[in-house]
């Protein structure tokens, strides 16, 4: 009945060819695709109403069950879980009935892409926003489930986390519906798949990890040996090495009470610690200072952001798992432009904030 | 809720039968039997030919299951996925059924607005989260598969992991062919413990000949006798689908 190769994309269909569906009648021009996995791929489209994504499936069970959850989603007040839902149709095409859903279009990069070009300094940011949808999501009784990178995208300015992709998602005490090896505590012999709060936390872990080593590493002897090694011997990870622990072994009741952990982490009188060179503490203690601003109230402010972005210190973070030898490299690296970069920086700073000035202005007198 | 016992069959291969009956035949003589045939190829970095490919597909087809071509280390992953899938569609058949009686002959779940669908869609997961579970897995042991059976082995423990999170009571056996004595050996016997596969499996040797139908056939034989798929609703699911169609 359902026939699969590993061929990633099975089914692509063309820029410009026009979805109109069987129950609703809307339209929809196929703009490009997003991006695909094992359950569908997502094109952009665009509609009389705007921007929108589609994602299709031939699995029509896959889109109701998906549309399931994105509905109870949106009965959730006041909180933006998932993309919203905006339509659910069939499509008939000569080779046959293809399911689809519209969803609100999440424009950004994804989370490691989003490191890669910000800084490895905004991990917390993001951390502290995913953790607070989670608390929001598992109040509601789901678990995300196949929480991993990919299945989040980071809009903005100012830089807000999204989950998208509820394919995993799953109603607590079920058995987990979607998962991804390096994320699922099965996988490392550290728990069950019955859904709940620690088995999202527990990815959670896993995505710090992973932003440290972009390009993962597999089960070897397994079990907490083996990632609190790999905790380790990244200097990047170690500030975080008792919240992954905590998180790994099922320690945390809560999101919230993760995020407490992940605050602690990042508190101000800590600075000058342990296994950051002095090179690097120094050069970014300014800008730390204010991320921790922002990340105090949960939202990433402007300042930091456009800081980040005027500053050539390009983090080169998430290319290669990180070892402690080679960010002392980098850390030298940045503290040989850092004086050039000086100049450049506060330039680039003051415009910015001039600019928002005068868009502050502009929206008063409007 | 009250469900009767889902009958699957796994059977991980990695090509062409090449003895006794025709797999295809045997695989829809199961079907009849209200067991369903999911077959999992598994592949090298090479492909595989053409032939063993037809095959896979045609005895899911004819099994009425699902049929996936993997790489061996993709293995685990898509055991779980394809062991899920298999249930959901079964689950799915039954349902359609049971609407048919409902809402007349040719209508089936797809037929339906994509609303209404959605509704039908919970039943189906609350099903799949509580129904009996009876899985035979097949193994194919001839020589091409040697070096691949320790990631079959991960793989099947990885899917009692998944299994084992359901509320639902499952029950797996595993049958290898060719075996050491006849075309298959028994190497456990019905227990909701696939666990205890990982002692046995390295024992495991590998011959020659690849006596798929046979397999199937002895497979479809050792489900026990239990209530019949048509059964999986009570009266009150039905009551519960009429309020919602
Ligand atoms: N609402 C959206 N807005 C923007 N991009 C999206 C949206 N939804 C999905 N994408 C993009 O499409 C990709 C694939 O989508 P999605 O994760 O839903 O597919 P999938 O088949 O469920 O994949 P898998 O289950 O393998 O993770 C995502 O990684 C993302 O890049
Ligand atoms: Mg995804």
């Amino acid at each position: 009945m359902m026939m699969n190769n590993p061929s990633k994309n099975p089914y692509k269909i063309e820029q410009g060819t026009i979805i109109c569906g069987k129950w609703h009648k809307h339209t929809y021009v196929i703009i490009h695709e997003l991006g695909s996995g094992a359950n569908g791929t997502v094109y952009l489209a665009g509609t009389a109403g705007g921007r929108t994504a589609l994602k299709i499936s031939h699995d029509p069970l896959t889109i109701t069950s998906e549309v399931n959850v994105l509905k109870s989603f949106a009965k959730v007040q006041g909180s933006a879980l998932g993309p919203s839902l905006l339509d659910v149709d069939d499509w008939e095409t000569p080779e046959g009935r293809i399911s689809f859903y519209a969803m609100e279009y999440i424009s950004g990069p994804g989370f490691l892409e989003f490191l890669e070009q910000k800084g490895i300094d905004w991990l917390d940011v993001l951390l502290l926003q995913l953790l607070k949808d989670l608390q929001v999501l598992h109040k509601n009784g789901w678990i995300f489930g196949d929480l991993k990178p990919e299945n989040l995208i980071v809009t903005g300015p100012p830089a807000r986390i999204r989950c998208i992709d509820t394919g995993g998602t799953t109603p607590k005490g079920r058995a987990i519906k979607e998962f991804t090896e390096f994320f699922d505590r099965g996988y490392w012999g550290l728990g069950g798949r019955k859904a709940d709060e620690q088995y999202d936390l527990f990815a959670v872990a896993m995505i710090i990890i992973n932003a440290a080593y972009p390009k993962r590493f597999s089960r070897k002897e397994g079990g907490k040996a083996q990632l609190l090694g790999a905790v380790n011997s990244c200097s990047i990870l170690t500030k975080y090495s008792n919240v992954i622990e905590c998180a790994l072994s099922g320690s945390y009741r809560s999101a919230e009470e993760m995020r407490k952990g992940v605050l602690g982490v990042i508190q101000p009188s800590r600075q000058s610690g342990h296994h950051h060179t002095k090179n690097q503490s120094t050069s970014s203690s300014k800008k730390r200072h204010q991320q921790k601003g922002s990340a105090g109230t949960g939202t990433a402010a402007f300042p930091g952001n456009s800081a980040r972005r005027g500053s050539p210190l390009k983090h080169t973070a998430a290319t290669q798992p990180i070892k402690a030898t080679r960010t002392t490299r980098s850390a030298q690296h940045t503290s040989d432009k850092k004086k050039k970069s000086g100049l450049l920086e506060t330039a680039v700073i003051l415009a910015i904030v001039s600019i928002l000035y005068f868009f502050y202005l502009y929206s008063q007198l409007v | 809720m009250k469900t009767g016992t889902l009958k699957q069959i796994l059977l991980i291969t990695d090509g062409c039968s090449n003895k006794g009956e025709d797999p295809v035949a045997m695989a829809a003589l199961a079907s009849e039997q209200g067991i369903t045939v999911n077959v999992i190829g598994v592949m090298e970095q090479d492909a595989i030919d053409d032939k063993g490919l037809t095959e896979i597909e045609s005895i899911a087809a004819a099994g009425g299951g699902v049929s996936q071509v993997v790489y061996s280390q993709q293995l685990s992953q898509t055991v779980q996925m394809v062991t899920r899938k298999a249930m959901t569609q079964t689950l799915q058949g039954v349902v359609n059924s049971e609407l048919k009686q409902i809402l007349g002959k040719s209508k089936t779940m797809e037929d339906l607005p994509p609303e209404q669908r959605g509704e039908i869609m919970e039943v189906v997961d609350e099903l799949g989260e509580t129904v009996e579970l009876e899985v035979m897995i097949l193994v194919d042991t001839s020589a091409s598969m040697k070096h691949k059976l320790p990631t079959v082995k991960e793989a099947l423990l990885d899917l009692s992991l998944s299994l084992n999170a359901r509320s639902g009571e499952n029950s797996f056996s595993v049958l290898v062919f060719p075996g050491k004595r006849a075309e298959t050996e028994k190497l456990l016997d019905w227990t909701p413990r696939l666990e205890k596969l990982a002692s046995i499996f390295p024992k495991l040797t590998t011959g020659g000949i690849t006596p798929t139908g046979p397999a199937i056939r002895e497979a479809a034989a050792s489900f026990r006798q239990k209530r019949s798929l048509r059964s999986l609703l009570s009266s009150d699911d039905e009551q519960s689908f009429e309020e919602s169609v």
